[in-house]
This record gives C-alpha cells, sequence and structure tokens, in this order.
C-alpha cells in the first residue's frame, strides 16, 4: 500500500452508503466521496498536472476533502487555502508554491484572482461532471511512490513568512494507524470535525473515516460561540468522537453549559494544540463519561506524535501529560550540552517525520537536523522547539517554548508574524507582538502616526482572525532590553496602561 | 451600558458597537472570543449568564447584550 487511497476504495467495498462526510450543504457517501474523487483526479490529469502541487480553495466541507482525494489520485499534492487565513497569508502561499492549478468555487475564484494568482482556475463543479479516466487514473497511481509528497500546509513563521510543510504518504499511512488504534476508531464511530481543512488537524477524522469507516460531521465554525446549540448539534448527530483544540472543549465546560445540556452519546473525547486547564478538564470529566485523551505533535512530524489517556484527577497547578509516543515513533529529551536527558528539548524520529519546509532550505535546515545522538549514518529527526520532561511516572509533560511561537486559540503562532503583519501596515514604524500567558491575551504595542482603529482595520483583511491582537497600545517607543532587543516583558504593562 | 462598551471596544477597538447589530452573524466577534467576553462580562457586573441565553440574537448587538446583563441582574435581585 503506498496511499490512504486503498483505503478509500476498500470502504467503497465495505460499506458504499455509509455517509462519509456530512457539513451544511450535504451528505457525501463513501461511494460519492470516490466517484468525485475520481472525477478530480481525471480532469487534473487530463490538463497535464503530474507530480505538482494543487491549490484546492473550496468551503470547508465533504467536497473539498474529496477534492484532496483527487489530487493524491492525479499523483500530485494539495495545498489547502480558506478565506479565513486571510490575504496576506494566501498571498505569501502563492508566492512560495506559484501554482500551476487551483481547484476553486465560485466565491474563492475572485479572491484568488485578488491575491494575484496566475495559474489556471479549475471550477470546482465544472470538474465534477467531468466523466472518470479510468486508464490514466491507474497509471497515475503506478507511478506514486510513498516518499512522495501527499500536502503543503503552511505554519506561522517568525520572520513573517509561513512554512510551507510538506506531508508525505508512507507519514500519512503512518499516522492513519497510529491515530486510529489511540483514538480506538470504529465503523460506528461518527466524529464531530471541528479543524479547519487548510491544516493537518483535520487528518484525525478524515483518516479515521478512511482506515475504519467512521462518520465525519463537520460541525458549522459558527456554532462555536453558542454552547447550548453547539452540544445540541452533536447530540441530534449522535456524535461519539471529538478531537478538537483545548479552547473549543473549554467553550463548552467554562459557560455553565452542561447546566443546561450535556453530550449523550460521546465515548472519545481528544484534544490538543494547548494546555488543557485541570479545571476544565474536570468539570468534563465530571458530566461527560468518556475516554480522553490529550494529543501532542508538531505538524512537522504529521499530525499528532504522542498521546495519555487520562487516567487520574489532576490538581489546579498541575500539568497534564503528553504522556508517550505513538508506536512507531520516537520522542526524546536533549539539553544543552546535546545529551540523553529527562529534561530538555523534545526531538521527534520516525517514519512521521515529513520531508522539510517547501523551497525554504535555510529554516528547513534549521528544524530537520541529523539526529545528535547518531554519529554514524546519515538521519534526519525534527527538533521541535518545545520544552519537555519526564515526569516521576515516567510520562512526558509539555513545559514550553525555547522561543516566540505561542499556541492561541486552538493555533500555533510566531510572534513574529503579526510583527512582520503591522510593520507593513502604513504608519507603523516598530512593531511588538506579545503574549500575556496569564490572561492568555495576544496583544501588540507600537510606534507611528497611525491609529489603533485604523491599524486593526488594516490587520482585519489581511492576517488570520485568530491572530488579531485583543489588545493594542500605541506607545512612544518600544522598550528595550538591556542588549538592545525589544523588550517583550515590559511591553505587555503597556498593554494595560 | 459604558462599562460593556469598554469591555467590547477592548476586544476590537476598529468596530462601532453602538451601531453594529451583527457581531455575531457577521463575524466581527471571532469563535472563542466569546469566552472572553463572557468572563469579563460576568466580573465586571457580578452576573451569571446561563449557557441557554449565549445565542446570537443576545450577542449581535451592545444593545442587546446589555439588555441580557439588565435582565438577568434584576433576576438575581
Amino acid at each position: 500500500m503506498k496511499t490512504v487511497l486503498d483505503d478509500l476504495a476498500r470502504q467503497v467495498k465495505l460499506r458504499p452508503d455509509r455517509p462519509m462526510f456530512s457539513d451544511e450543504r450535504e451528505t457525501l457517501t463513501f461511494s460519492d466521496v470516490a466517484a468525485r474523487s475520481d472525477s478530480f483526479g481525471s480532469a487534473l490529469l487530463r490538463r497535464g498536472a503530474s507530480h505538482e502541487p494543487i491549490l484546492v480553495f473550496m468551503p470547508r466541507g465533504g467536497a473539498m476533502i474529496a477534492a484532496f482525494f483527487g489530487v493524491w489520485k492525479a499523483n500530485c499534492f494539495y495545498v489547502p487555502v480558506d478565506a479565513e487565513m486571510g490575504e496576506s497569508r494566501i498571498r505569501s502561499v502563492l508566492d512560495r508554491v506559484k501554482p500551476r492549478f487551483a481547484i476553486a468555487d465560485d466565491s474563492a475564484t475572485a479572491l484568488l484572482a485578488a491575491c494575484g494568482f496566475s495559474g489556471e482556475t479549475l471550477d470546482a463543479n465544472a470538474l465534477l461532471s467531468e466523466p472518470a479516466d479510468p486508464a490514466a487514473l491507474e497509471a497515475a497511481k503506478e507511478k506514486t511512490l510513498d516518499s512522495d509528497p501527499a500536502y503543503l500546509v503552511f505554519t506561522s513563521g517568525s520572520t513573517g513568512a509561513p512554512k510551507g510543510v510538506v506531508g508525505v504518504h508512507r507519514a500519512v499511512l503512518d499516522y492513519a494507524e497510529q491515530i486510529t488504534k489511540t483514538l480506538r476508531a470504529d465503523e460506528t464511530d461518527v466524529f464531530g470535525m471541528q479543524a479547519p481543512l487548510y491544516v493537518d488537524a483535520c487528518l484525525k477524522e478524515i483518516l479515521s473515516a478512511l482506515k475504519c469507516g467512521s462518520s465525519v460531521v463537520l460541525v458549522p465554525k459558527k456554532l462555536f460561540m453558542t454552547p447550548v446549540p453547539l452540544v445540541e448539534f452533536l447530540n441530534a448527530h449522535r456524535v461519539t468522537a471529538l478531537c478538537w483544540v483545548v479552547p473549543a472543549l473549554t467553550l463548552i465546560s467554562a459557560l455553565h453549559t452542561f447546566d443546561a445540556v450535556v453530550p449523550q452519546y460521546l465515548k472519545t473525547v481528544a484534544f490538543g494544540s494547548e494546555v488543557m486547564p485541570p479545571k476544565q478538564l474536570k468539570i468534563w470529566r465530571e458530566h461527560v463519561k468518556a475516554r480522553y485523551l490529550n494529543l501532542y505533535g508538531p505538524t512537522e512530524c504529521t499530525g499528532m506524535s504522542c498521546f495519555y489517556e487520562v487516567d487520574r484527577d489532576f490538581d489546579l497547578g498541575e500539568r497534564v501529560p503528553i504522556g508517550r509516543a505513538f508506536d512507531n515513533t520516537e520522542i526524546f529529551l536533549i539539553d544543552e550540552n546535546g545529551s540523553r536527558a529527562d529534561e530538555g528539548e523534545i526531538y521527534i524520529r520516525g517514519t512521521c517525520v515529513c520531508h522539510g519546509y517547501y523551497r525554504d532550505p535555510e529554516r528547513t535546515k534549521n528544524a530537520f537536523v541529523q539526529n545528535p545522538l547518531n554519529p554514524d549514518y546519515p538521519e534526519t529527526v525534527y527538533r521541535t522547539g518545545d520544552l519537555g520532561r519526564r515526569n516521576g511516572r515516567g510520562e512526558l509533560e509539555f513545559l514550553g517554548r525555547r522561543d516566540d511561537q505561542i499556541k492561541h486559540m486552538g493555533h500555533r503562532i510566531e510572534l513574529g508574524e503579526l510583527e512582520a503583519a503591522a510593520k507593513a501596515v502604513d504608519g507603523v514604524d516598530a512593531a511588538c507582538a506579545v503574549f500575556d500567558r496569564e490572561k492568555s491575551v495576544l496583544g501588540l504595542v507600537y510606534t507611528g502616526a497611525i491609529e489603533k482603529t485604523a491599524l486593526l482595520n488594516a490587520l482585519r483583511s489581511k492576517i488570520p482572525e485568530y491572530l488579531l491582537p485583543k489588545r493594542t497600545a500605541k506607545a512612544d517607543a518600544l522598550p528595550l532590553t538591556e542588549n538592545g532587543k525589544t523588550d517583550r516583558k515590559a511591553a505587555t504593562l503597556l498593554l494595560y496602561k | 451600558m459604558e462599562q460593556l462598551l469598554d469591555i467590547l471596544r477592548e476586544l476590537h477597538p476598529e468596530t462601532d458597537f453602538e451601531t453594529e447589530t451583527r457581531l455575531v452573524d457577521g463575524g466581527v466577534l471571532a469563535s472563542f472570543d466569546i469566552v472572553m467576553l463572557i468572563t469579563r462580562i460576568e466580573e465586571e457586573f457580578d452576573v451569571v449568564i446561563p449557557a441557554k441565553d449565549i445565542v446570537p440574537e443576545n450577542f449581535n448587538s451592545a444593545k442587546a447584550l446589555f439588555a441580557l446583563i439588565t435582565r438577568i441582574g434584576e433576576q438575581d435581585d
């Protein structure tokens, strides 16, 4: 097996009529998804696409996922884009990738043109009416290697330019095996998907459907503002499993939702992307009897790499561990001397490690490094920049970052990206992004002629909404440290003046 | 009302909360903003907003939100 597409073929034989993906517009069965992906794949091959990045810019839904599979069927790799990413992020993706083809729907076509897309835009609906070409699909399948790229997803970069992580088919195959085993996914599960499709987080649900025949219901984004309708939605769709970012789960527990309504069918509640506050975990466990899993892993190692199944209560100041590595993955800690230790920087090794950053040798070299414990032959491992330790029980714990990367609203953010976006606005002279961990507030301190309101309005159309500062302060000068660097700690205090 | 407007402006200084009537439906408030907003309101106004009242109708405008806070405050007294 070279790609997870063989799983799709297997599921179509086993359960052709079971819903695979449901969204606000439509429900697609396993055979619908397979047929659509055949159309997409054949259409791309007909236009000469081969072993190249294909932009996919459609509304979040089953049809978009079918397009991902279609891109694979054409022996290409998908680059998912969403309006939510904001114009400047989309522009940087286009600049870096320069794709020849984009699969887009009506609403996306105009935005792509506005972002300066110079390739050919293929209308998603029109492609679906094109017939499948079984011979061409078979030939493309034969040419595919399991070491070929599967996707490019972009993640925040500290200089402002996002990094395109090159996901690989064999890592996706491995992840399908490990994540479904960890979640204990099966053909009776209904996943309520919260993740957007332009990040690798959506693979958990997609792979559970492919590998185990689970159904996936895409939870509308707007429900993540109204906790009672959100839980009612889960009950109406008999959702059994959640893999959500921490803020999505705490939205429910922190707002007294369980007084009004409780999820009825949940068996599995997995969370990740941020540290789970013990208080919120306690509220969940008191009201919903399910398996709780804390997942950890960087995009560079294909989804999640590590898990902890909650087996005890945690006091307020305690850390919920990230547990242990998935099967076929090793996580090790390296101290300042470059030796293996019980506390240090987290390194990851295994098939899960992706091919680096797209057209970005410099930043690839810094993060994808020779295994410091192996002097004998080339072995690339991923250096996460996360700090961890092993606790007395042998479980891994996440301690924080060694740089300015933060996790906020379920997204990975480099403070440098917000600073670069702010500095690009006319009227801003200098900018310093800060994160107040205590209050979980992302802030921006800047100098320049522009007023706060105008600056925020300018930023709004350019950057993803989760990157917008929640507090902004204009200063006469940015505070500096003794070494002449911007003093983020002092700048944080300016936010509250 | 001024107190509420201050909390809202702190979150989104670029929005005119006195006229905006589609805070939720129009996507002015980001997903997960709501937790921070409600926590602040509960602290400042010393009320508990029941989850069932967290619906777009009550959060689409500063006016509707203020009416909700007032209503809850009166029930508590």
